[in-house]
Formats: structure tokens, sequence, C-alpha cells
């Protein structure tokens, strides 16, 4: 385990499109870092709308939902959407459970996720 | 119903033990016939209860202890989370799926534990700190399976 953890997403930007790519287990060990690089990405790019692949988390629980969730809140307020790419089984049943998929779009792939924004 | 394996530890109230709480659950937990969806399950309600120590009953202050006991038999798993930290007021409200003192954690920590969980006792007072105290039950035809090779 990487116990120096300096990051945990990785980012492109595309056609007004901001893409973070998360990564790890994300729980409350990495919950301030996340919403940090989070923020910081945000606040960088012009964005129309923005796509998180979970591809590469192997676990989430609700420190990094919240933070998740936090920037949704933000985010909608400037009319920004958030969708969701990649989630594995155990990703999944607690982005349902929390009522996460209710309020994001989930898409198969990132291109899928770039087509369908804005 | 026959204890067959506990264990006890206790650990600082480190954000790094959350990830080492629910890997040790996990493992122990590995010794009875759940399915991998069940221990993910249980991954995750480990992880609420001692991130709620940490964040809620410590106020993220790093010096409390937080200790874990866990019971085996061979029909469920019993697992205590407690903390001697500043406990909780209304209990019966925390429980409440939109709950939370902090407007990022959305009180999804007792939701998940909930849900995942096939039992959840919170016993907690101002001052005196919180145990929770859960049962994951192993799936129903491979406590029969178990029990017979017994």
């Amino acid at each position: 385990m990487n116990v120096n953890m300096k990051k945990t997403i990785e980012v492109e930007f595309k056609e007004g499109t901001l893409i973070a790519r998360l990564e790890g287990e994300l729980d409350l060990r990495v919950a301030d870092l996340l919403r940090k690089e989070l923020e910081k990405a945000i606040g960088r790019y012009p964005l129309r709308h923005l796509v998180l692949n979970l591809g590469r988390v192997t676990y989430m629980d609700s420190s990094c939902l919240g933070v998740i969730l936090g920037r949704y809140k933000r985010l909608a307020q400037q009319g920004i959407g958030i969708s969701l790419v990649g989630l594995q089984p155990q990703v999944r049943k607690v982005c349902e459970l929390s009522g996460l998929l209710r309020i994001m779009a989930e898409y198969g792939s990132e291109e899928e996720a770039v087509a369908k924004a804005g | 119903m026959k204890v067959i394996n506990q264990l006890k530890m206790e650990f600082p109230s480190l954000p790094e033990n959350v990830a080492f709480a629910r890997v040790a659950v996990a493992s122990f937990a590995s010794q009875l016939d759940f399915t991998i969806h069940d221990i993910e399950e249980i991954k995750v309600a480990v992880s609420e209860a001692v991130a709620n120590a940490i964040v809620h009953g410590y106020g993220n202050s790093r010096g409390g202890l937080i200790r874990v006991c866990l019971k085996l038999t061979d029909e469920a798993l019993e697992i205590q989370v407690e903390d001697h930290g500043k406990g909780i007021e209304d209990v019966k409200k925390a429980l409440e799926p939109t709950y939370s003192t902090d407007p990022e954690r959305m009180g999804l920590g007792f939701v998940f534990m909930q849900a995942f969980m096939d039992y959840l006792h919170v016993d907690s007072a101002p001052g005196k700190g919180t145990r929770v105290t859960m049962v994951k039950n192993v799936p129903r035809g491979a406590a029969a399976a178990a029990s017979e090779k017994h």
C-alpha cells in the first residue's frame, strides 16, 4: 500500500468536458486529498461537463461519495452536470444506494460520456 | 450457536486504519462461506463504523482509541466497533437516512451499515462513547453445509 499517496486523480480536458480518472481505494484516508484535487482541476478548466471515470477505483465508501456529491451540488448551481463511467460492482452498489445514480448519468465509456455531455 | 473464533483489536483513530480494519475483518470473515459480494458489504460496513468513530466520535483527533471485536459462529459474524469519543446525543435521529452533522457526508454511514448487514444496534450516550454492533449471517445453504461437516 502506498502510504504517502500523492494523487488520486488524473485529468484530461476535451471539447468542454473535463474527464477525471480516479483510482485506488477511496475511503476516509484520501477524502480530503480527492476533494482538493477535484476542486483544483475544476478551477483550472472552463468546463461545461464533468466525467468521472471510476474504472480504476477498487473500493469506495461514504467519505468519498460525499466528496463527489459535494462537487455535484456546487457544479449544478452553475448548470454543470456530472456523469460516471466504469463503475465496478462494489462501487456501483454504493452509488446506487446513495442515490448518486439517480442524479448522474452512467455511460459505458469515456467517449460516449463526452459525446452525450452538454 | 457455538463460537468458533474470536478476535479483538485496538488501534488509534487514524484515517489510515480504516483500510486496515476492513481488510482485517474481511480476512477473518473469509473463514466462513460468505460470498465475495457479502465480503464487500462487510468491508463497507466496517469502514463506515470506523470512519464514524474517527470523524464523529473523536472529531478527527488522532489520539482516540478504537476497539473492534469479532465473533464467528458457524452461522454468522458479529462485529463490534467501539470508541470512547463524544457519543451520539440522539441515536434514533442519527440512524435516519439523510441525517448528518457534516454536509459532505450525507449521513450515509449508517445507511450502508443498515443495508449491508443483517442486524445493526447502536449504543451511545453523550460523553460515553459509541458501540456499534453488526451481524452478517452466512447464506443459508452454506451454513447448513458447514454444520453438516462439524
